[in-house]
């Protein structure tokens, strides 16, 4: 065990992948002499060389269209995308590639491969470096969807990721890359998916959140431990799949809810989140199901901390929520 | 020895360019090179009448592009991957993807091996590494170089072939796979099956260029563009393009000037868009008429021998029609697999309560 930040637990997921299996491949912009804007493929150059770390054109379509094809042949690619705000010329080859080649080839072509992107605001990143478009890849049958919170599950979920057999959509919460520290457990330390995590136990009301949004809640729930409300925090780590249980189970417990996420509220995973529990456990609920998210405009660059999920304003929700009658 | 059809434009090679272009055996290989070429002729006869019988939902017939699917499918090596555009499914079938199981696809029962999921003409074939492809155009452009990339960093003799269309060329995953190929040296050969129209868009509105094979220009790619309906041009053109592939000279694009013969699928009625005049010179070029000449002027094979080739073909068709027309549907459990490699909730949950979901009518 030693302590280290979120995007160490990424870089040293992907060192030990690569040192343990040849077929894993990292490619994209500036991931190879650069070790990555954010530094996340430090070092892999120098190690493993220049073919197996390979310094992609600007070209998100090719990069991901590339790494699909070295997919097919069996390779273990993961590609990472600079932005999630850049990810969009690869859609296509997200959505109607990589997302249907198992399906639409009755299982001949599986096309297993890790696209790795930071996402998510608080950095002063303005429209295009900071959005949260999850929903746009959980909405899409035949990928799964990860998100990490802290070093452990950046490192664990990624190891997963990487030697999954399903494309998987890593998306890294860029704003708490470095200030999220922790324990890094040694070695092949695989986290498995669709297993939520609690961050904070509690029986008053259930909260729900993923990626940078975790700390926050956990901080509020701090702020209302203090007026006597013991908040449960459930870090979902992946959306797909999505911990059903995890779910149903706190909210049978607490009888309260509240979804926290960075994207917008109208048809974000919040949704799905709230309409799992109006389903499952409609009964068990002593107020209804709140929200709190980003608000549903584009994403700003100076009143950022206005349009994101504050600890403050988690922490109303959570209050309101708990003392509703 | 039969009359060239009238207006059909004859091959110019006597038995000497021939042993030059098509190197040894080339006798053999004409032979079996005009009878895929003629089954591709008949198997798109039959189907689109099937269709029009609605006995197959769709059917995009490659009527024109023939000698293109079969010179390259005759050079192709077991290790070679296929990712085919719209129109390659006979260089699937050359390649030796099984007849029954692609007619069992083009009516989308529970043998097909995709399981009925895709529209007819969008075969898989594992076997025959030839690509299960989308609807969506350009994508395995890309993907080509992907696979070219993993084949060249596994000192894999193998090499990729794309196929793509004229409209392609306007894309951006043309540009990106075209890019890349040419950035890291990729053993992969760019096929273009430029059949002049993008649905009703002739290629003159698709690009500036007149000839799209300049385009591989940009990318520091070699390319050149024949005669698609040439058989012989084809596949000496491409026996070339693969010797230099495979001996490390890197990327390669061949731009095959073809004639859309047939409309672009089932769906489509050319009579809104095509000019007068236009079936008159694809009839011109037509790559089974053209290549029958040759046949002929070269006494390669008897009229008897073309027949009974014709009857064996049409037997084949007729009874993997036969078979596949009794065939079921996929089964409802079918529609549950393959999303991913295990389903995941709520697919989980839908595939439990299919029976009660699904379970007879309401009084």
């Amino acid at each position: 065990m030693t302590e280290a930040t979120l995007i160490q637990g990424v870089n040293q997921a992907l060192r030990i992948a690569m040192a343990k299996d040849p077929d894993v491949i990292v490619l994209g912009e500036d991931v190879g002499v650069n070790g990555g804007v954010f530094r996340a493929t430090d070092g892999l150059y120098k190690e493993f060389g220049e073919k197996r770390v390979i310094d992609t054109p600007l070209s998100e379509n090719g990069i991901v269209g590339m790494a699909i094809g070295m997919a097919l042949q069996g390779l273990k690619p993961v590609a990472e995308i600079q932005f999630m705000d850049f990810i969009y010329p690869a859609f296509d080859q997200i959505v109607s590639e990589a997302a249907k080649f198992r399906y639409r080839s009755g299982g001949e072509f599986p096309s297993h491969l890790v696209i790795r992107t930071p996402y998510g605001g608080g950095i002063k990143g303005g429209l295009y470096h900071s959005q949260s478009t999850e929903q746009l890849f959980t909405s899409t049958p035949g990928l799964k969807v990860v998100i990490p919170s802290t070093p452990a599950d950046a490192k664990g979920l990624l190891l997963t990721a990487i030697f999954d057999e399903d494309p998987v959509i890593f998306l890294e919460p860029k704003r708490i890359y470095r200030t999220a520290t922790g324990e890094l457990p040694e070695g092949d330390a695989r986290v498995p998916f669709g297993k939520a995590r609690i961050a904070k136990e509690g029986s008053d009301v259930s909260v729900f959140a993923y990626g940078a949004m975790v700390p926050q809640c956990v901080q509020a729930a701090n702020v209302v431990e203090k007026m006597g409300i013991h908040a449960e925090v459930i870090d979902l780590r992946t959306l797909v799949p999505i911990d059903v249980d995890a779910i149903v189970g706190s909210v049978e417990k607490t009888g309260r809810a509240v979804v926290v996420h960075e994207a917008p509220k109208f048809s974000g995973f919040g949704a799905e989140i709230s309409a799992m529990i109006a389903e499952r456990c409609l009964y068990s609920l002593k107020a209804p199901v709140l929200r709190v998210t980003g608000y549903d405009t584009p994403f700003p660059y100076t009143l950022e901390n206005l349009y994101l999920p504050s600890v403050d304003r988690i922490a109303r929700g959570i209050e309101r929520t708990a003392s509703a009658t | 020895m039969a009359a060239v059809p009238e207006g059909v434009l004859p091959l110019p090679y006597g038995e000497r360019d021939l042993a030059e272009l098509l190197g040894d055996g080339w006798k053999e290989m004409l032979v079996r090179g005009y009878r895929w070429v003629l089954f591709g002729r008949l198997m798109d006869s039959r189907f689109l009448g099937l269709q029009r019988q609605g006995r197959v939902g769709f059917y995009g017939p490659a009527t024109g592009h023939e000698a293109l699917n079969v010179g390259c499918a005759l050079l192709l090596r077991e290790e070679d991957w296929v990712f085919p555009g719209l129109r390659e499914q006979l260089l699937a079938l050359v390649r030796g993807l099984d007849l029954q199981a692609y007619v069992h696809h083009l009516f989308g029962n529970g043998l097909d091996p995709s399981l009925g999921r895709q529209m007819p003409c969008h075969p898989t074939g594992r076997p025959v590494a030839y690509v299960s492809m989308a609807s969506t155009v350009g994508t395995q452009i890309v993907q080509a170089a992907g696979s070219a990339y993993a084949q060249k960093f596994r000192n894999d003799p193998g090499a990729t072939v794309a196929f793509f269309g004229d409209g392609a060329t306007s894309t951006s995953d043309f540009h990106a796979g075209m890019n890349l190929a040419g950035v890291y040296q990729l053993p992969v050969l760019f096929v273009c099956a430029n059949n002049q129209w993008a649905i009703s868009v002739p290629v003159r509105r698709q690009t500036a260029v007149p000839v799209l094979a300049e385009k591989s220009k940009a990318y520091g790619i070699p390319g050149e563009r024949i005669d698609g309906t040439d058989f012989v041009r084809v596949y000496a053109t491409l026996r070339r393009a693969f010797e230099d592939i495979r001996t490390g000279h890197g990327p390669r694009m061949v731009e095959a000037l073809v004639y859309r013969m047939n409309p672009h699928s089932s769906s489509d009625d050319p009579t809104r868009y095509v000019p007068s005049g236009w079936m008159k010179e694809a009839q011109a070029h037509d790559p089974l008429a053209r290549l029958e000449e040759l046949m002929d002027r070269l006494g390669l094979l008897s009229s008897e021998q073309k027949e009974a080739m014709r009857k064996e073909i049409e037997d084949q068709l007729r009874r993997a029609i036969a078979a596949a027309e009794v065939a079921q549907p996929p089964t409802p459990d079918t529609l549950f697999r393959d999303t991913l490699s295990e389903a995941v909730w709520p697919l989980t949950e839908e595939r439990d309560t299919f029976d009660r979901d699904q379970g007879g009518h309401f009084p």
